[in-house]
This record gives structure tokens, sequence and C-alpha cells, in this order.
């Protein structure tokens, strides 16, 4: 805990005292929170295992429920955040082109996308097009509007992340490219992309959650994802407080496992070194660095 | 266009919208910041209690809190926040948005606090202020400029993640009217720009403000 050592100092005798006091405080409140839920839910009759051990015993559970519902959460993901990663780069690379429309059309575009509610788009999307269209069959309509709602959405945050990346770099990098007699787009496709997406990594793995947890809102829509799955268990089985608890520590296990891989590859990239691509993280201020800590602390 | 101007409450639904980021970001900003205190105080089991909600609720999908808490917390587990199901789900979406949004906010500020060069602390103690003056004078005034920019965004996040409320408030809200009038009327390209210049309209000035307070009050190192 890096803060620990700034805002305190070593404890004296008193301090510790404190200290114990407040761990007893600390321990009573989580002692109590968990007697609460533990009330609450004995109450409504709640810990009746035959609610729970469906989850161990029954394999159709997972079979028939759950391994399906998260198996359409994973595709939709995928499929947005490959969609995404194209659509972020094309207008990421139009964000920095030299020729001014295309610079400011892609930056209406990006600023758009990433102010809309991505609900909005998914609502919109579905409802106005995909469900009543003939060209798509029925049964793809809700995964069209998710991943092309997702897509819009996290393209547009990875186009930013291109953006600030490349200005995150040296200014001596795209200099270096120009002075040797490339053009200013062979400087940024050879030169300050290249190292820009390297650097960018981490954020990129970060997003990777905010996709996934999206997908949840592919609900609304009627997407058979984790949590509309979640939901069916819940009625076919009667137990539907249980299957959202189970579904909500998916989402969070495979979640928190994709935010220590980010820390994982940040830690990796720096230790590879600070060679020239490294962005001069120590001269900028810290919001234009995309970090894993910046993006996975993004509420969205 | 007109019609559904006149047919449905647009303006009705914004309102609900506007009510949810007030309510929500209150809420989301003492809890979080009760979270802050737990996650950077030097007793170890409420740094551990902290981390816990954080990394619980960051990885939750908002909009299985919301559904959690109409289905599970008030129809199975008997918690009614009003007799009217309506206000009901109401203020259970408020809750939900607080809960979840605090964990952002918690690590936002954590992340004012983090940017705190080790010296500062070392400096107040060595010209001799006391723990809570060099706390007052000191790491407090900069670790609140350094938690604006990311305070902000999450502020932006929870104004668009409003509209997830539509689960369980239905057409009461903006995304949930925006369904409803698509459904009914067919798609139609201005009403949908209609909502997205609502939003527009909300997130922008916050994210203008943000910016230039964060430059404007940037501690210069």
């Amino acid at each position: 805990m890096s803060s620990d050592s700034v805002l305190f100092d070593a404890p004296g005798p008193r301090a510790r005292l404190r200290h114990s006091v407040l761990t007893v405080i600390g321990v009573l409140l989580v002692v109590a929170g968990g007697w609460i839920v533990y009330r609450k839910m004995s109450e409504a009759g709640q810990l009746d295992p035959a609610l729970w051990t469906p989850f161990v015993t029954d394999p159709a559970v997972w079979t028939e429920y759950l391994l399906p519902g998260f198996w359409e959460t994973l595709k939709a993901a995928a499929a947005s955040v490959v969609l995404a990663g194209v659509y972020g780069l094309v207008f990421g690379m139009g964000r920095l082109s030299h020729v001014r429309a295309v610079r400011w059309v892609s930056g209406v575009v990006v600023e758009f996308f990433r102010s809309v509610p991505v609900l909005l788009m998914m609502v919109f999307l579905f409802f106005g097009y995909f469900a009543t269209a003939t060209w798509l069959p029925n049964q793809y309509a809700p995964m069209a509007a998710v991943v092309v709602g997702l897509t819009l959405y996290n393209g547009s945050v990875i186009a930013e992340l291109v953006r600030s990346g490349v200005h995150s770099l040296p200014a001596g990098q795209a200099e270096a490219g120009l002075s040797i007699g490339l053009s200013p787009s062979q400087t940024l496709r050879s030169i300050q992309l290249p190292q820009a997406l390297r650097a960018m990594l981490p954020a990129l793995v970060g997003q990777l959650v905010v996709v996934l947890k999206d997908t949840a809102l592919g609900t609304v829509v009627l997407y058979p994802e984790l949590l509309t799955a979640a939901k069916t268990l819940g009625s076919a089985y009667a137990n539907t407080l249980q299957a959202y608890i189970v579904a909500a520590a998916v989402f969070v296990l495979v979640n928190y496992a994709l935010t220590v891989l980010a820390g994982r590859v940040e830690r990796w990239l720096g230790r590879r070194g600070r060679s020239a691509g490294t962005p001069r993280s120590a001269a900028v201020p810290s919001d234009t660095v995309p970090t894993a800590e910046a993006t996975s602390s993004s509420a969205r | 266009m007109g019609d559904i101007i006149g047919n449905y409450d647009i303006l009705g639904a914004f309102w609900v919208t506007i009510q949810l980021s007030v309510l929500s970001a209150l809420g989301s900003l003492v809890i979080g910041t009760v979270l802050a205190v737990f996650r950077v105080s030097p007793v170890r089991v409420l740094r551990a209690l902290g981390a816990f909600y954080v990394n619980v609720l960051r990885n939750t999908p908002l909009t299985l809190l919301m559904v959690f808490s109409i289905l599970g917390m008030s129809i199975i587990l008997g918690l009614q926040l009003s007799q009217d199901q309506a206000r009901d789900s109401y203020w259970w979406a408020v809750i939900m948005l607080s809960v979840y949004h605090a964990a952002f906010v918690c690590e936002a500020i954590r992340s004012g606090v983090n940017t705190i060069p080790a010296g500062q602390a070392e400096a107040a103690r060595s010209i001799g202020l006391t723990f809570g003056q060099s706390m007052r004078e000191v790491l407090l005034p900069q670790a609140f400029r350094g938690a604006i920019a990311p305070l902000g965004s999450t502020l932006i996040a929870l104004i668009k993640n409003t509209t997830v409320a539509a689960v369980i408030l239905g057409t009461a809200e903006a995304a949930g009217l925006l369904a409803q009038i698509t459904e009914n009327e067919g798609a139609s390209l201005p009403t949908f720009f209609l909502f997205a210049l609502g939003f527009v309209i909300l997130t922008l000035p916050i994210g203008l403000a943000v910016t230039s307070l964060s430059r404007r009050l940037a501690v210069k190192r």
C-alpha cells in the first residue's frame, strides 16, 4: 500500500493502540454486516439447502443454463472487442490525420458515440432496425444490436486511447521519422502507432472488462447472455436469488482475473525497460497516459 | 416527430434521469469517500474491507445489480422501500447506482491521494506540523486536486448509466421510453438524436468544466 507510507508516520505506542481499536471496530463491522445478511436470508427462507445444492449436484444447471449463457456473453464480447479494435484504429488514425476534414469528422463521430449511453443505442438499433429487418434472421437480431452498440461505444473509447497514446510519445519520434524522409502518414503508421499500441495494451485489456460487463445490457433486447440465463434458471428451479448470486460471482471472477492480467501486462511492459517507445509518463499529466488503473476505474 | 413529442413524456423521462443522477451522485460520493478513507487507513481490516467492496462492485454488471435489487432484495427478501411499486423501483435504482459508482468514486479519490509524492508528507512533518495540520494544509488539498479529473469522468459515466435503471423503471426513464417509442412508431432517427442530444446537453458542460478545473487547479510539480 503506497499511500500508507505517504500519509502516516510509523506508529508509536498510542497509535498502535488506536489501530487495534479500529481493527476491532472493523471486524465488528464485517461480522455485523454478515449477520444482517444471514438474518434476512434465513427469515426469507433463502438459506434452504435445496435452493443452493442444484449448483453442485445438478449438472444441468451449468450445461443447460449458465454455461450456454456465459458462452453467448463471451461471443458477443469477443465480436465487439475485435470490431471495436478495428473501428478504434480507423477513427483514432482519422483524428490524427493531417487532412482537416477527416480529423473533424472523426472527432465528431468519436465524441458523439462516447457521450450517448450504450443502452440507448442498443434499444434503438434493436427495436428500430434489427428486430424488424427482413435481411437478418430473427434469432440474430439481439446479438447484432448488442455487438453494434458495444462496438460503437468501445471503439470510440479505443480511438481516444490511440490518439492519447500517440500524443504521449516523445516529439522526437515523429521528428526523426519526418527527417529521414517518411511522409506524415508513413511516420504515423510505421513509427508512432506501433509504439502507441504497445503502450496502450494494458488499457485495452482493461477495456475488455467494460465490454464483458456491458454485454449484460443485452438482457434488455432479449439476448440470451449470462444474466438472461440466470433469470431463466431462477424460474426453472425457483431459486432466483441464488441464480443471480452465482451469475454475479462468475462475472466478478472473470473480470477480476482480467484486471489482474492488465496489471501484469503493465508491469511486464515496464520491466522491458524505458525504450524510446515508452511514453514520458513523468512529464505528461497522468490523465493523458492510458494505464490499466485509469481504465479499469472508469465506470463504463 | 411532432406527434412523438406530443404523445410521449420525453421531458418527464429526462427529469427522472436528472433526479437519479443528482441523488445517486450524492449517495456515491458519501459511500465512496468512506470507502476511500478505509482503503488508505493504516488498519489492515478496514483496507481489506474497502478493497473487497471495490473489487466486487466494480466487476459486477450494473444491469445485474438492478435486476437483483427488485427481484432479489425487494420481492424475495421483502425489503420494500415504498408501498408503491414504482417508488420502490425508483429508490432501489438510486441505491444501486450509488452503491455501484461508490466503488469508482473510491478509486478516484485514492488515485488522487496516490499522486502526492512522499516528500510532501515528509516535508510537512519535518517543519513540525501535526498529523491533522499536515492533512488539512498539505495533503488533502493536493489529493482533492488530483481527484477532480477521475471524479468528473465518474460523474459523466453515472449520468449515462442512469439509463440502465430502465431495466426496472421501464418507460419512466429515457432508455425505456426510447425503446417504447421505437417499438410503437418504428425507427425514427430524429427521435434518437433528440434523446442523444439530451445526454450530450447533460454531460458536455460537466466534461468541459472538469477539464478546465483540473487544468487550472493542477498541482505544478
